[in-house]
C-alpha cells in the first residue's frame, strides 16, 4: 500500500503531532475564553505567507513560517488595540482583521502566482491544506516547532494552570502574567503557522476548538483535560491526513475538521463527566431518591445578573 | 450598461445590503455568528445543488436560509448545553464548511461550484450571467437577486425599525414589554443568510464577511445616531467596492480581496481620524478633560 | 384611586422554583404582596433576587410554581407591569440618546408598524422632567452618569404607566441627589396606588425607604411589613453569620 510509504509516514507523523500541539494549545484558548482568536490570526498569517513567499521567490518554509508568523502578530496587536482604543467591541475587531488581512492575502496571491514558478508552487493549498503536497523538508519543519509547542506546555504546566485559573494570585506569586500572555500568544501563532500547509488557514482553528471542548465533557481536571485534548487532536489529525490520501485532490483540512467533530459529538453524548447522557442518568437518580434541594449557604453563580 | 458598470453595480448592492444587516450585527455583538454563518452558507448551497442539480437562485436561498437557522440554532443550543458561546460558534460553522469543501470535492468538483469561488467569489463573471427582463431587457442574474435581497432587507429593517432598536439595545427589557425576542434572533438570522448568499456568489465567504462588519463598525466610530450609523455603514460598503475594483483593475489582483481591503482601509481612517471616537478626536477630548474639573 | 381588579392581591407567587444550569437558585417561593405597598426583596448575593423577578416576569424558565399579577396570569397582566432591568445589563455605548430611550418604554403601546408620535415624545420628555433629566434628552446615553442612566431607566419605566413596578438594584452606583429622586419617585408611585417591589442593596436604608420586605435566600425567608420583619433574629437567619453591620445594630 502507498500509504505506507516513507513519505506518507513522515506526513503522518507530523499531522498527529500537530493536532497534538493544537490540542493542548486550545486548551488554553478554552480557559483563556478566546476560542475565536485562533480563527482571526490563521486567516491574519495568510498575507505574511504568500510575502514570504514573494521575498523568496519560492516555497522556503521557514521564511514563509516567519513572515506568518509575523502577520498573525500584527493582527493580534491590531485585534488588541482596536478593542482598547476604541467603542468597537472584541468580537467586531476580530471580523475586521480577520476578513481584511484575507482580503489582502488573497490581493497577494495573484500576485504571486502570476510570479514565474508561482502558479505551480501549490499557495493555494495553503488555504485548504494539502498534506499530500507536502515534502520531507516541510514535515520535518512541522514536526519540529510541533515538539516545541508541546515541550513548552508541559514544562510550564504548573505556570499555565494557576495563571488560568487566578491571575492576579499568579502575580502574586510572581509569575508575569504579560509573559505568560506573550508566550500563549507565541505558541498559539506557532500551531497556526505550522498547521497552515496541512490544515489551510480557514480550518486551523477547527484543530485548536473542537478537542479542547470535547476533553471538558470527560474531565473537571486541567492536567487530564490537556492530555485528552492532545489525543482527540492528534486522532483527528492522523485520520483526517489518512482519510485525505485515500483520494486524490481530496483537501486534508475538511477531513481532520470532520474527525475532530466526530469525536466532539461522541464526547457530548457519552462524555463521562458531562455528557448528556451522565447529565441525564444523574438528574434521574437525584429524581429517583426524592431529595428536594436543601437551603444552602451560597450559590456558585446565577443569582443576579 | 458596460462591463465594469455592472461589476460596480453588484458591489455596490453588496456594499448597501451588508452595510445595513451590519449595523445591526455588531450593535447586536453579533459579528463574529456572520463570520459563522457565511461560512456554513456554502454547505446549504453544495446540499440544495445536490438534492436539484441546479445552481438557480431560490433553491440555493432556501438551502442558504435552511444552512443559516442551523447554524444559529447549534449555536444556541451547544451554548444552553454549557459549551462557550466563542467555542460553540467555532465548532458549528468550521464542520459546517468542512462538510461543504468536502461534498464539493467528492460530488460537486465538475459543476460550476468550486471551492475557490466559494471563497473569493468570481465577481469577473457575473456580467455574462444574465436573464431577460420585461422592460429592462437584459440583466446579470446577481443583479438581479442582489437587488431582491437589498429590497427584503430594507423592508424588514424600516418596518419593524423600533423593535429592531430595542431588542439591540435591551432584549431583557424589550421581552418583558412583550416583544417576541428569539423570533426577531432567528429572524434576523434569516437576514443575515440571505444577504451572505447573494453576496457569497459574487464576492466570496471572506467577502462578505469584510463587508458585514467593516463598514458597520467603521460607522460606529462616527456617529451616536442610529439612522446616521445605518446610512454611513451603507455608504463605507458602496465606497470599498468602488475603491476595491479600480485598485484591482489598477494592480490586476483579486477584486474581492481588493475590495476587502479597501473596507479595511475605510476602518483604519475611521479609527485614527473619525471626529466622534477616533483615537485622535478620543486623545483631544481626554486632554480637554483632564484640565477642567470632573463634572458629575 | 379605586382599583379595579376584585382581587385583593397585586401579586401573588405560589411556590415558585427556578434553576440555573443544574443549580436550583429558587426554591418553594411563595408570597403575596397588597396593592399600593413598597416592598424591597433583601437577601444576600446569590439568594437568587435577580432571579426572582425575572422567573416572575418570565424572563428567566421557571421549573415550578405559579405567578399572578392582579389576579392574572403574566402574559395577560404583561402591559399593567413595568420592569427596570440592572443598569449593566445593557451596552451604554449603543447609537441612541436618553429621550430616545425613554421613549422604548412606550414602544408596547404605539405596537406594530408604527412609529412615536409627537404626543409620545411629549410624554417621554415629560418623565424626564420629573427625573430632573431634561437637559441631556439629546446627550448620547454612555456620555451620563451612572445615576442619570438609572434616571433615564426609571424615566422609562414612568412612561409605561404601569401598575405593578419591578426594579432590579436601581440604587446601585448611584450618587446620593440621584438616590432621593428615585425614592421620592417609588413613594409617589406608591401613593398613587401603584405597587412596586425593589431588589435591595443597602440594608441601612430598608427601615427608612420601604414599608414591606421580602428576605430572600434561595427561599422566602421572611416576609412583611418592615417593622416586623426586618429584625436581627430575621436577618441572621437570612444572611448566616456573615453580617457585621447587623451585630452592631443589636
Amino acid at each position: 500500500m502507498n500509504l505506507l510509504s516513507y513519505n506518507a509516514q513522515w506526513v503522518l507523523l507530523s499531522t498527529l503531532l500537530l493536532g497534538m500541539a493544537a490540542g493542548s494549545v486550545g486548551v488554553l484558548a478554552y480557559w483563556k475564553r478566546q476560542s475565536l482568536m485562533s480563527d482571526t490570526l490563521s486567516h491574519a498569517a495568510l498575507p505574511g505567507v504568500v510575502i514570504g513567499f514573494m521575498i523568496m521567490g519560492s516555497k522556503q518554509l521557514p521564511v514563509m513560517l516567519l513572515a506568518a508568523a509575523v502577520s498573525a502578530y500584527f493582527g493580534a496587536w491590531l485585534v488588541q488595540s482596536i478593542r482598547n482604543s476604541s467603542r468597537v467591541k472584541e468580537d467586531a475587531a476580530m471580523g475586521i482583521v480577520l476578513s481584511v488581512f484575507f482580503g489582502l492575502g488573497i490581493m497577494l496571491l495573484t500576485f504571486a502566482n502570476r510570479m514565474p514558478g508561482g502558479g505551480q508552487s501549490g499557495l493555494d493549498h495553503f488555504i485548504f491544506g494539502q498534506a499530500a503536497a507536502m515534502v520531507r523538508s516541510d514535515v520535518t519543519w512541522m514536526a519540529i516547532v510541533a515538539a516545541v509547542v508541546l515541550v513548552v506546555i508541559l514544562l510550564l504546566f504548573k505556570e499555565w494552570k494557576v495563571s488560568l485559573f487566578d491571575a492576579s494570585f499568579a502575580q502574586g506569586l510572581g509569575l508575569s502574567v504579560r509573559a505568560m500572555n506573550s508566550l500563549y500568544t507565541a505558541l498559539l501563532v506557532l500551531v497556526i503557522v505550522i498547521g497552515i500547509q496541512a490544515v489551510g488557514v480557514i480550518l486551523i482553528a477547527a484543530l485548536m476548538i473542537i478537542p479542547a471542548v470535547s476533553a471538558r465533557y470527560w474531565t473537571d481536571s486541567f492536567a487530564k483535560m490537556l492530555i485528552l485534548s492532545a489525543l482527540f487532536g492528534g486522532g483527528a489529525g492522523l485520520i483526517g491526513t489518512l482519510i485525505s490520501t485515500l483520494g486524490k485532490g481530496l483537501p486534508t483540512g475538511p477531513f481532520i475538521v470532520v474527525s475532530a467533530s466526530a469525536m466532539f459529538f461522541i464526547s457530548l453524548l457519552f462524555g463521562a463527566s458531562k455528557g448528556l447522557l451522565v447529565v441525564r442518568y444523574y438528574r434521574k437518580r437525584a429524581k429517583g431518591s426524592g431529595q428536594k434541594a436543601i437551603m444552602a449557604g451560597g450559590v456558585t453563580e446565577g443569582g443576579r445578573g | 450598461m458596460s462591463y465594469s458598470a455592472w461589476i460596480l453595480l453588484t458591489a455596490s448592492l453588496v456594499g448597501m445590503s451588508c452595510g445595513l444587516v451590519g449595523v445591526l450585527l455588531i450593535l447586536r455583538r453579533m459579528a463574529m455568528m456572520a463570520d459563522a454563518i457565511s461560512h456554513s452558507v456554502l454547505l446549504g448551497i453544495v446540499v440544495a445543488y445536490l438534492v436539484t442539480l441546479q445552481l438557480s437562485g431560490i433553491h440555493m436561498f432556501i438551502g442558504a436560509i435552511i444552512a443559516g437557522l442551523v447554524t444559529a440554532l447549534l449555536v444556541q443550543s451547544f451554548h444552553q448545553l454549557g459549551v462557550q458561546q466563542e467555542a460553540s460558534i467555532g465548532i458549528v460553522f468550521t464542520t459546517l464548511f468542512a462538510i461543504g469543501v468536502i461534498l464539493i470535492s467528492t460530488k460537486a468538483g465538475n459543476a460550476h461550484l468550486d471551492i475557490q469561488h466559494s471563497l473569493m467569489g468570481e465577481i469577473t463573471f457575473i456580467p455574462w450571467n444574465t436573464v431577460e427582463l420585461p422592460f429592462v431587457g437584459s440583466v446579470p442574474m446577481a443583479v438581479v437577486s442582489l437587488s431582491i435581497v437589498l429590497l427584503i432587507v430594507l423592508l424588514v429593517l424600516l418596518l419593524f425599525y423600533k423593535e429592531w432598536k430595542l431588542t439591540s439595545f435591551d432584549p431583557v427589557f424589550a421581552a418583558s414589554i412583550g416583544i417576541p425576542v428569539t423570533l426577531m434572533h432567528y429572524i434576523f438570522m434569516s437576514l443575515v443568510s440571505i444577504t451572505s448568499v447573494a453576496a457569497f456568489d459574487a464576492v466570496g465567504a471572506i467577502m462578505v464577511v469584510a463587508m458585514l462588519i467593516t463598514p458597520a463598525s467603521a460607522a460606529y466610530l462616527w456617529t451616536d445616531k442610529l439612522p446616521t450609523m445605518l446610512v454611513l455603514s451603507c455608504s463605507f460598503g458602496v465606497a470599498a467596492a468602488w475603491i476595491g475594483y479600480y485598485v484591482a483593475v489598477w494592480l490586476d489582483t483579486s477584486i474581492s480581496g481588493a475590495m476587502a481591503f479597501a473596507t479595511g482601509i475605510i476602518f483604519l481612517i475611521s479609527f485614527i481620524a473619525a471626529p466622534r471616537y477616533g483615537i485622535i478626536a478620543k486623545h483631544r477630548r481626554s486632554r480637554a478633560s483632564a484640565a477642567l474639573t470632573e463634572h458629575a | 384611586m379605586e382599583r379595579v381588579s376584585n382581587m385583593n392581591e397585586a401579586i401573588v407567587v405560589n411556590r415558585l422554583s427556578a434553576a440555573y444550569r443544574k443549580t436550583e437558585v429558587l426554591s418553594q417561593v411563595s408570597f403575596t404582596v397588597k396593592p399600593g405597598t413598597l416592598t424591597s426583596i433583601v437577601g444576600p448575593n446569590g439568594a437568587g433576587k435577580s432571579t426572582l423577578i425575572k422567573s416572575m416576569l418570565e424572563l428567566h424558565p421557571r421549573t415550578a410554581g405559579e405567578v399572578s399579577f392582579l389576579g392574572q396570569p403574566y402574559q395577560k397582566a404583561k402591559k399593567k407591569i413595568g420592569y427596570v432591568p440592572q443598569r449593566g445589563s445593557v451596552d451604554w455605548d449603543f447609537p441612541t440618546d436618553a429621550l430616545d430611550v425613554v421613549l422604548m418604554g412606550l414602544y408596547g403601546k404605539i405596537g406594530w408598524l408604527k412609529l412615536p408620535r409627537k404626543s409620545d415624545r411629549e410624554q417621554a420628555m415629560e418623565a424626564l422632567r420629573s427625573m430632573g433629566m431634561e437637559q441631556y434628552a439629546n446627550r448620547q446615553i454612555s456620555q451620563l452618569s451612572g445615576g442619570q442612566q438609572q434616571r433615564v431607566f426609571l424615566a422609562r419605566a414612568l412612561v409605561q404607566d404601569a401598575e405593578l413596578y419591578f426594579l432590579d438594584e436601581p440604587l446601585a452606583g448611584v450618587d446620593a441627589a440621584t438616590e432621593r429622586i428615585i425614592m421620592d419617585t417609588l413613594q409617589q408611585l406608591k401613593n398613587r396606588g401603584r405597587t412596586v417591589m425593589v431588589v435591595h442593596h443597602d440594608l441601612q436604608t430598608v427601615e427608612d425607604y420601604y414599608d414591606h420586605v421580602l428576605l430572600l435566600n434561595r427561599t422566602v425567608v421572611a416576609h412583611g411589613p418592615t417593622d416586623e420583619v426586618f429584625t436581627a433574629e430575621q436577618l441572621h437567619r437570612t444572611y448566616g453569620g456573615a453580617l457585621r453591620w447587623m451585630r452592631e445594630k443589636v
